[in-house]
């Protein structure tokens, strides 16, 4: 052990590799293990997708910062580069095309599958743990020496001489997913699109709606297109608004208020004209 | 501080990471849990290259970045193909080839 420590010592140079870790890399890994297991949890705690994808990026910097502190320059900072700079704006692009309202639903289909989930995480995870602890890991090389010519200069030479064949394997799965992503992203028209004048005289033929559908919003209250126009009753008319809008669930309807402002208008009139509530109802 | 600590919080990580697979059933969330797991490996190579004092655990740790890279992108891809025929993220709805 001591010979281990004089070693250890002869290359402080790259202390943050030691084979002891400072008081400062303690508190260092307390404090942010600390943030790195919360933003796990909210990852698979938080009910919105968008926030699932911020905290699993919060917890990958702190997973650079402690990969900086292993001796792994170069992994740190592409794991910041790839994982957060690049992965998890992937995410968040298709969080936004799937559409960030996408809740999960909270109804069980299997009776029970959350907690036996739970606890089978719970199973695991102390089974690791203890795995670890009863492994005689006492003894710490560090990485002094292999990083002594430089870590990015280290790990290019291992890569171009012993891992030179994976590394090569690797360009292939890179083009192959490149592709890959192209193929089941594209969409290829089946059949030709229609023409303006086809349309028109299939919409004659149909003979249900021949002028151009009615407009969207309350004429003098709202004119936003999420607002249905409403009928002479005060019900919304379905025509007026997007299809898309209406999949969504995105349309505001207003025919309630106007119906409760009519009422009042006519109750204030009543009361201003002396006549009483009876005849107003009848 | 015994760096094995390190190895604890990576197994931490990695069992939150697939008790999230197992739980959730959006889509998406499922794939980041992938990710978290992905991550946790990393964390173990990246500490087991310092505990034997050689790089080797770097180049694998970097290796799987490049395949999760991978991974992601036809992974995403696929998600939004389901989504485009199916209108749903859930993975429970994507159940054409039960019985």
């Amino acid at each position: 052990m001591s010979t281990l420590a004089a070693s250890a010592g002869s290359l402080t140079s790259v202390a943050a590799a030691a084979s002891t870790t400072s008081t400062g890399e303690a508190v260092q890994f307390w404090v942010l293990g600390t943030v790195a297991v919360i933003g796990a949890l909210s990852t698979i705690l938080m009910k919105k997708a968008v926030h699932s994808a911020l905290s699993l990026a919060a917890t990958m910097i702190v997973l650079a910062v402690f990969y900086l502190a292993n001796g792994a320059y170069f992994l740190g900072v592409v794991q910041i580069i790839v994982y957060t700079g690049a992965i998890m704006m992937l995410f968040l692009f298709v969080v936004m095309l799937v559409g960030v309202t996408a809740a999960d639903s909270l109804k069980e289909t299997l009776k029970g599958q959350r907690w036996l989930a739970a606890l089978c995480g719970l199973g695991f995870g102390v089974l690791l743990i203890a795995g670890i602890g009863n492994a005689s890991l006492d003894s710490f090389t560090g990485l002094g020496q292999a990083n002594a010519g430089g870590n990015v200069e280290g790990l290019a030479a291992l890569l171009f001489t012993k891992y030179v064949f994976a590394f090569e394997i690797t360009g292939a799965l890179l083009i192959t997913a490149s592709v890959g992503a192209m193929l089941l992203t594209h969409r290829e028209r089946t059949e030709r699109a229609k023409t303006q004048r086809e349309m028109a005289e299939e919409r004659v033929r149909k003979g249900t709606q021949l002028p151009p559908l009615p407009a969207p919003g309350v004429y003098a209250r709202h004119n936003a297109v999420d607002i249905a126009g409403l009928l002479p009753d005060g019900t919304a008319s379905e025509l007026t608004v997007n299809k898309t809008l209406k999949a969504r669930g995105q349309i505001r309807d207003v025919s309630n208020e106007a119906i409760a402002d009519l009422k009042a208008l006519e109750r204030s009139s009543a009361e201003r004209l002396g006549r009483d509530e009876e005849e107003v109802n009848s | 501080m015994n760096p094995v600590y390190y190895l604890y919080l990576a197994s931490l990580l990695f069992t939150i990471g697939a008790a999230g697979v197992l739980i959730r059933r959006n889509a998406i969330v499922v794939f980041m849990c992938v990710e978290l797991m992905l991550n946790a490996c990393n964390l173990a190579f990246v500490t087991f290259s310092r505990m034997h004092g050689n790089l080797d655990g770097q180049i694998i740790a970097f290796f799987t970045m490049v395949v999760a890279a991978a991974e992601v992108v036809v992974g995403l891809a696929i998600i939004v193909s389901v989504f485009r025929s199916r209108h749903s993220a859930s993975v429970d709805d994507a159940s054409l080839m039960k019985l």
